[in-house]
């Protein structure tokens, strides 16, 4: 045997072995055979569940003004779908995918997910972006007994039966994020600036209680920008009037880059001004430009440049399927939970029922989410840590602080 | 004064009252295409933002090849160029195929227009992703100039400004100095007139409307230094810019100045004393109770109906 045809022996012994383990894993792990799981003790609902195939639906706008954001979410559903079609599915049965596009239009989520549950029957639902299209979506879910993974951070102030929330809810992005900054700056004055609807209103009263109430700060302006307003002009002077230690930012859309370009150019860069905002993800760094959020800080649960074996291979994956340049920010990856979630809870119901599945799911603990360990809370959110990230001028973050797991509480005693 | 010193008081005045020319430069630039097109033509043009964006986008693309062969410095002033090219071309073409059918219906024109809005943001979309993207802005435009240690100058509000300026020049010098401003003038006040003595009005229309859309185009050009790019973005200057339009009187390009400036000034000084939000409700209502003392807006048009 000469050298080299040692190593091509060696090599397909070693792809051999390793196909071998594969199978043999995929077998340990239980992807069931459908045969196992009759369709008729599976699906009692009436569900589009057959022997071979279950059929789930995604529903985001992809077209209209939210497009920009939602798309990175659809991408991320279908990736995951995608995955667990190649593993053998859920309970042996293949998923197939409805999509449905919300169009960036709230009645238009209410009606698609009307469609979706009642003449698609599907299992499960991924999707909604917006708390505006949530809350005009949930009464249908409600109505039909249906099932939704809902990705974003959003305010709170909601639980129901019929959703999982896999982003944040407010008090997990907001207080450990003023709390690090209060101690690692040493800051005493805040200036709250967000977009004029409900989640940053919501979000900047958590965080002005959080101020006074808890860190003996003060808040020395609150303000809010019309949605779509591209002018900053006074506001940032009126900032530079008060001389915040930290500007808390929560801007959001066409506004939120005109905010940092304006900022920038107006002399408040990163080594004059320390903020921290709660609305800039990966995907927001793309419009805004690395160079005028340099130095900047977000507060996240996930950020690409997580050091993980799990987003090592995330990352990598959603790269292969979307593209070099495709950056996965916050709720792209919590988007990617959704799938996983509701294959691990059908799982565990041994059952698509929504009942079933739904009582299934609390108490779950995954391990395999890119952002880390995340533990499914009786309140149907989910445990997990925040991140602060510094932005760097490719785009990406340099993640500086890391929290514990924080408890999610979407009805916050003494913040509303 | 109120806890602050005068020096920083001083400063704020200085920094205030350069925000607010500056927001008077946007909302002109944002406005003059529109001017020409609603105001002299009569055309309702719901596709004003987008016309907007294809020079935002033309900017974008240029920054991607300056980029690519290293003249991020120097590239900006042809990629304004380019934009009013290329809106310039699709607006005749526009023109040709779909306005010119509607001149006697003007208010189908805004449903016309309105779908061709919609139409070309999902062009955007599809050719150049739903997500926001920002051009490589060269070293001169970024940052800001400092006459004193507390006082900043943003340069891309300064670029916006000059660029306001010698727009509006060229628009004065080609509307009352030349031969085609005059075909135009003298089209819009009698059309049969006009066409009597031997202007084709015809082409006169497609070039002033192609007009209208190359300034759209360098606008938003201009404004990928100060806001964002995106399909749907050309949707958050329409209401402005049809704002500055009618308040000033829509047949008069003074107006649209004056208008311009009057609103800038309204909601730059509203803002700083207000929240930001309230500022531009306090605006647009003084803007709706003076439409409602004069109609015809600031300079009414003396053309005779």
């Amino acid at each position: 045997m000469s050298s080299s045809d040692r190593r091509q022996f060696i090599k397909k012994a070693s792809v051999l072995v390793g196909v071998s383990l594969a199978l043999g894993l995929s077998m340990a792990t239980g992807s069931a055979s459908a045969a196992d799981f009759p369709t008729a003790a599976v699906s009692t609902t009436g569900l589009a569940v057959t022997d071979k195939t279950v059929t789930v639906g995604i529903l985001h706008s992809a077209t209209g003004t939210m497009a920009i954001s939602e798309t990175g979410s659809i991408q991320a559903e279908k990736l995951a779908i995608a995955q667990i079609n190649e593993m053998g599915g859920v309970l042996g049965r293949k998923i197939e995918v409805v999509q449905e596009d919300g169009a960036s239009d709230w009645p238009t989520f209410a009606e698609k997910s009307k469609k979706l549950l009642e003449s698609d029957k599907v299992a499960a639902v991924f999707g909604c972006w917006t708390s505006a299209s949530r809350k005009a979506a949930l009464p249908v879910f409600e109505k039909d007994n249906g099932l939704l993974f809902y990705p974003t951070f959003y305010e709170g102030l909601e639980q129901s039966k019929n959703v999982f929330y896999t982003g944040q809810e407010a008090t997990q992005q907001i207080l450990a994020g003023l709390d690090w900054i209060t101690k690692e700056k040493k800051a005493k004055t805040f200036y709250l600036i967000g977009s004029d609807y409900i989640w940053p209103r919501t979000s900047m009263k958590i965080a002005r209680k959080h101020i006074e109430q808890h860190l003996g700060g003060k808040v020395v302006g609150e303000e809010y920008v019309a949605l779509g307003d591209t002018q900053f002009g006074s506001v940032i002077n009126k900032i530079k009037l008060k001389k915040p230690d930290v500007i808390y930012a929560a801007v959001v859309g066409g506004s939120n880059v005109a905010w940092f370009k304006q900022l920038n150019a107006a002399g408040l860069n990163s080594k004059k001004q320390t903020m921290l905002t709660i609305s800039v993800t990966e995907d927001e760094v793309l419009g805004i430009g690395g160079e005028n959020l340099e130095g900047f800080y977000s507060a996240m649960k996930y950020f690409q440049t997580l050091k993980n074996p799990n987003n090592d291979k995330f990352v990598a994956e959603f790269k292969k399927a979307y593209g070099e340049n495709a950056v996965i920010g916050d709720v792209t990856q919590a988007a990617y939970l959704g799938p996983w979630l509701w294959k691990a809870a059908v799982e565990r119901a041994g059952s698509f029922d929504v009942d079933k599945v739904v009582v299934a799911l609390p108490g779950y603990e995954m391990t395999t989410a890119p952002e880390g360990y995340v533990k499914v809370d009786a309140n149907h959110h989910l445990l997990s840590k925040l991140r602060i990230g510094k932005w760097r001028k490719d785009g990406q973050a340099d993640v500086v602080y890391e929290s514990g797991l924080i408890n999610p509480d979407p009805f916050p005693k003494g913040y509303q | 004064m109120f806890g602050y010193t005068m020096d920083e008081v001083g400063n704020i005045m200085v920094m205030q009252g350069f925000s607010g020319l500056s927001l008077f430069s946007v909302l002109l630039l944002m406005a003059l295409g529109l001017a020409i097109i609603f105001g002299q033509m009569g055309v309702i043009n719901m596709a004003h933002g987008e016309f907007m964006m294809v020079g935002a986008y033309t900017a974008v693309f240029m920054s991607k090849l300056a980029v690519k062969y290293e003249m991020v410095n120097s590239y900006f002033v042809f990629a304004i160029i380019a934009a009013f090219i290329l809106a310039f071309l699709i607006g005749y073409l526009v023109e040709y195929l779909l306005i010119r059918h509607l001149y006697k219906r003007p208010l189908d024109t805004l449903l016309a227009t309105w779908g061709l809005s919609l139409v070309m943001q999902q062009t955007f979309r599809s050719s150049f992703g739903a997500k926001e993207v920002s051009a490589e802005l060269p070293e001169w435009l970024l940052g800001s100039f400092k006459p004193t240690a507390d006082i900043d100058i943003p340069i891309n509000g300064v670029f916006v400004m000059v660029l306001a300026l010698v727009v509006t020049l060229g628009v004065y010098f080609f509307m009352f100095r030349s031969r085609g401003g005059l075909r135009v003038r003298a089209t819009v006040q009698n059309r049969v007139m006009a066409s009597a003595v031997g202007i084709n009005t015809q082409k006169v229309d497609r070039l002033t409307f192609a007009l209208g859309c190359g300034i759209a185009g360098v606008s938003g050009a201009a404004f990928t230094t100060i806001s964002s790019t995106g399909p749907t973005t050309g949707s958050l200057y329409i209401v402005d810019s049809f704002m500055v339009v009618v308040f000033g009187g829509a047949a008069s390009l003074m107006g649209t100045i004056a208008s311009a400036f009057g609103i800038a000034q309204a909601q730059s000084i509203l803002q700083f004393f207000m929240t930001s939000s309230m500022g531009k409700v306090a605006t647009l209502m003084t803007i709706v109770i003076i439409l409602m003392m004069r109609p015809e807006g600031l300079f009414a048009s003396k053309v005779r109906r």
